[in-house]
């Protein structure tokens, strides 16, 4: 419960209209894109700068009021969903770029920014921001750096801490730090930098981040190779990587991801094939058109059945939109969508595709299977009905399985769509108890009163369930 | 108010009513919401968002929360304009949720006696019989010619209107005279060799406030090679009922115009205004609990067209059009092009005009905050959408900003008007320009006037 005395500070310190704890204003903070989960928050607020931020942790902290900072909330781990009350707080005041610097090619931004505005940003001054989530049209740049969020560019040009320089951050107990900066060497200490990336918003509140940038590619061609053959696509995955080339983009889609992509989109996929490579490389013209055609042969000798390179920017873009759209067209199934993150080395694609189709047969469960295939991390999704409570079981059954597998095979829990509440039981799984614990003097010595984000990346006890909740 | 008894009944309606797989199919990943413009407008508030405002009517099938004022706050401020459907790639059919709760919630509240009055003789009275739309009308036309507008302007008298009505009321249409609006066509030849049957959807509004805009619709259509009927048993197309939470009257009046258009046993149903095409679109989801309709709506769906769309299915845009030079832009109607997914006919008629310099609007797409009734009932939030779209429309530099719908044509005259452009920059409907083009052309046969 907020006491009517934090109540009135909250006020004071950012005014009554961006203080806000109607049941309606609430309700609609009680979700993220995470299937399944839901909690009201006490209050929602929105800080317009760095210092109000600062004093209403100061606040939350004398009155042990939990925060939970939330982007766009489009996170698939309910890394925002309220789970023990406390205030929600929103940055949509803080959504400025503050500066493009074309000599240190670095961009610094608030935490509220829209990924894609900052990309067409920084494109209009012939530079390039790599990391782009499939949903970047309405992510945030906080979002982005909390959860390290990868994106279709992932394979070749990394992820978003690869991008992050500095960060100004608000600590549990008010203070504000400031971590590395335009430097492009910087030893100066831990690295506290990288380990606010991904956290997940459980140690601090990003108030600034400087980020890097690099200059544009030259040049850039896509290309869809079609598969008869699921494993056949996996080969080729592995096999491109193997002979030296890193594409831009190497993405899988299935067939019944395939179907549902196109019955949105309607570009005219092929939806009578059995799996797709949507591939992309830039770079120096010469050397994209050469790997291209290396890439097209291992395609062939893969037994694609047929490589279609795109015959226009046009087309290329609507290609990728598809391949973004995925996940939200797969939830035109069944009433509830279960997707999971699971990740392998990218040698072991094609038995990790194999093992997943064996898995589903075997608990009798739709399980579509896209996603960034170059970088081993896949997206099996699970159409269901959370209403079905038999159903239900056979599908977190089925996770476990493959949640097993993907380990078994040197992967993890989950690639880039975080912890957060939904994976947190599964975390000792991948880092073993010593590794939780290290992790957990970390957040208590930021976080002694545990205000920041509770209840997220670490659970309160360790029964492994992904779906099922209740 | 509402009490909470009603909101009781408003609760108990909502879990029997809603869809409930069509609120569970949204997934939450918010791809819709930098396509809304109330959550843009908002500043970013999740509240008048779609996907704030699914979660809103799941929390109250849910029991979550109760539909208090908030709640109907959030469902008022929508604009209706769907543009959160096609961008959904989950499918979601936002609109048919939003006209169901609304429906609910008017269904159970008890207004005030004025506004109860007001409803019932708007949406009961007036609108379902086109012979008092007309006389409504003509007395809107007496009162403009009768110097009794320009008197009460003069006077400031007019002043006791809120601003927004009074700025509306500059920018109407002059209303034609009983008399010409009584005398309508039934059948028109084709010009030429005919090469489709169509029957025409004259429309409430548009057979009274925008006669000269049907008449020219008609005169492209016959040119363009179609023979016409016009029905004289159709009415009103119940769009307005639909989104003001008066569905059992719109069902009413879709049977009508199924019945009036099975008749004439035409290829095609031509619409001239996207409000009401996309709601004659949509008869088969309003009338799909009513077994014996349901086929027969089905039928009648499947030849609802847009002028534009059959004129470029006729090939009008190869005719030679010409006009005197001038710059031109577009403003989507919503319903066109989110519900009817007309976009692209009515840009390429344009563009084929020689004269015409096309130049496409930022944000062209968005609505302009019109909305049905919308511009009337939340003016504050209609006129800063509004002020938004005339500095896009601005920077084209266009002398003319063609639209595809009555209210968009007015809230298109109310921008420029607010703007202060009325001297150089004129809001056309389509067709208009097209008639001009035509006449301009030598086209125009003067004796095949109907
Ligand atoms: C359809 C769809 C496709 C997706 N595709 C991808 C993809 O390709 N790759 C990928 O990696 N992810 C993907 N995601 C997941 C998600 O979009 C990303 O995790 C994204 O970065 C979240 O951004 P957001 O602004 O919505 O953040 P939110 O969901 O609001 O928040 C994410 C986390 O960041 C924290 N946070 C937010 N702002 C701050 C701040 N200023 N300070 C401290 N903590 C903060 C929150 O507490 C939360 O823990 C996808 C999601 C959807 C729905
Ligand atoms: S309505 Fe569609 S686009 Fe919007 S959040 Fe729901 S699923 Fe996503
Ligand atoms: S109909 Fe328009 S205003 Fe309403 S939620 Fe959808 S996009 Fe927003």
């Amino acid at each position: 419960m907020i006491s009517e005395a934090a109540k009135q500070l909250f006020i004071q310190i950012v005014g009554r209209e961006n203080y806000d704890d109607s049941k309606a204003g609430r309700l609609v903070y009680s979700y993220d894109a995470t299937p399944q989960f839901q909690a009201i928050p006490e209050a929602v607020m929105a800080p317009r700068n760095t210092k109000e931020v600062s004093e209403i942790v100061k606040v939350c902290a004398e009155y042990r009021i939990p925060i939970v900072p939330r982007g766009s909330g489009t996170n698939l781990c309910a890394g925002t969903c309220p789970i023990e009350g406390g205030i929600v707080l929103l940055f949509k005041h803080m959504n400025r770029i503050l500066e493009i610097d074309e000599d240190n090619l670095t961009a610094t931004v608030q935490p509220g920014v829209i990924t894609l505005d900052l990309i067409k940003s920084v494109e209009e001054k012939g530079l390039f921001y790599p990391p782009d989530p499939s949903s970047m049209k309405i992510s945030t740049i906080g979002g982005n750096i909390n959860e390290n969020s990868g994106g279709l560019r992932g394979l070749k040009y990394g992820v978003t801490r690869d991008y992050v320089l500095g960060l100004e951050a608000v600590l549990a107990n008010g203070d504000v730090i400031r971590t590395g900066g335009k430097l492009a060497k910087d030893v100066a200490g831990y690295d506290l930098t990288r380990l606010l990336v991904g956290s997940e918003g459980t140690l601090g509140i990003i108030t600034e981040a400087t980020l890097k940038l690099v200059p544009m590619p030259e040049a850039k061609k896509t290309m869809l190779a079609l598969y008869q053959d699921l494993e056949a696509a996996a080969r080729s995955v592995s096999k491109i990587i193997a002979s030296k080339i890193i594409p831009a983009t190497l993405e899988f889609l299935d067939q019944p991801t395939l179907r549902v992509v196109e019955d949105y989109a309607q570009i005219g996929l092929p939806t009578d094939v059995k799996a797709v490579l949507l591939i992309e490389q830039d770079g120096a013209r010469e050397v994209v058109e050469r790997e291209m055609r290396q890439i097209e042969r291992i395609c062939k000798e893969e037994q694609a059945v047929s490589v279609q390179l795109a015959r226009s920017d046009q087309e290329a873009d609507a290609l990728r939109t598809a391949r973004r759209s995925a996940l939200s067209a797969l939830a035109r199934l069944r009433p509830t969508t279960i997707l999971e993150d699971a990740t392998v080395p990218r040698s072991e694609i094609a038995k990790m595709v194999t093992a997943i189709n064996e898995i589903a047969e075997k608990y009798r469960v739709m399980i579509c299977t896209f996603g960034h295939a170059g970088d081993g991390n896949l997206h099996p999704t699970c159409p269901t009905d959370a209403r079905d409570d038999e159903e239900m079981e056979r599908v977190e059954a089925a996770f476990a399985e493959i949640f097993a597998k993907a380990i078994e095979l040197g992967g993890t829990i989950t690639g880039e769509h975080g912890v957060g509440a939904m994976k947190a039981p599964y975390l000792e799984w991948k880092l073993g108890k010593e590794g939780v614990e290290v992790m957990q003097a970390i957040k208590r010595a930021l976080d002694p009163y545990n205000i920041m984000n509770p209840g997220k990346v670490f659970a309160k006890s360790t029964r492994k369930r992904v779906v099922v909740t209740k | 108010m509402t009490s909470s008894k009603e909101q009781k009944a408003i609760q108990d309606q909502f879990r029997e009513r809603m869809n409930e797989d069509e609120l569970m199919n949204c997934m939450r990943c918010g791809f819709c919401l930098p396509s809304c413009p109330t959550y843009i407008e908002s500043g970013s508030q999740e509240l008048h968002s779609p996907r704030g405002r699914i979660a809103i009517m799941k929390a109250v099938v849910d029991g979550l929360i109760e539909p208090d004022e908030d709640v109907e706050r959030t469902l008022n401020m929508c604009l209706g304009c769907r543009a959160c459907e096609p961008v959904c790639p989950s499918g979601v059919r936002y609109g048919h949720l939003l006209e169901e709760a609304r429906d609910i919630i008017q269904q159970n509240k008890k207004h005030s006696w004025p506004v109860r009055v007001l409803r019932k003789l708007v949406f009961k009275e007036l609108f379902p019989y086109p012979n008092r739309v007309r006389v409504a009308t003509a007395s809107l036309g007496f009162y403009q010619r009768s110097g009794l507008q320009t008197f009460l302007q003069r006077t400031r008298l007019s002043h006791v209107l809120p601003a927004h009505l009074r700025e509306m009321e500059k920018v109407l249409p002059s209303a034609p005279t009983l008399k010409k609006m009584k005398k309508r066509p039934k059948h028109l030849p084709a010009q030429g060799e005919a090469k489709r049957r169509v029957a025409f959807f004259s429309g409430c509004l548009m057979d009274t406030l925008f006669i000269e805009t049907n008449d020219a619709t008609m005169k492209l259509l016959q040119l363009a090679g179609c023979e016409i009927v016009i029905p004289s048993l159709q009415t009103c197309c119940g769009a307005l009922h639909g989104h003001s939470g008066e569905k059992e009257q719109a069902k009413w009046l879709a049977k009508r115009n199924i019945e009036a258009f099975e008749q004439c046993q035409a290829d095609a149903v031509i619409t001239n205004a996207g409000g009401c095409g996309a709601f004659l679109m949509e008869y088969d989801h309003l009338l799909k609990d009513d077994p014996d309709w349901v086929d027969r709506a089905k039928a009648f769906v499947e030849k609802i067209r847009d002028i534009s769309a059959i004129l470029i299915e006729l090939g009008f845009q190869h005719k030679g059009l010409k006009l005197p030079p001038q710059i031109v832009t577009y403003q989507d109607s919503c319903h066109l092009r989110n519900v009817m997914r007309t976009s692209s006919a009515p840009r390429q008629l344009l563009q084929s005009i020689a004269g015409v310099e096309f130049r496409e609007m930022r944000e062209s797409d968005r609505c302009c905050g019109s909305a049905g009734i919308y511009n009337i009932v939340e003016p504050e939030m209609a006129m800063q959408i509004l002020d938004h779209k005339m500095v896009y429309a601005e920077q084209t530099g266009a002398t003319t900003i063609v639209t595809a719908n009555p209210g968009c044509l007015l809230q298109m005259k109310l921008g420029i008007e607010r703007k202060g452009l009325g001297e150089k920059v004129r809001a056309v409907h389509i067709v208009e320009v097209l008639f001009e083009a035509v006449k301009e052309s030598g086209l125009f046969e003067e004796s095949k006037d109907g």
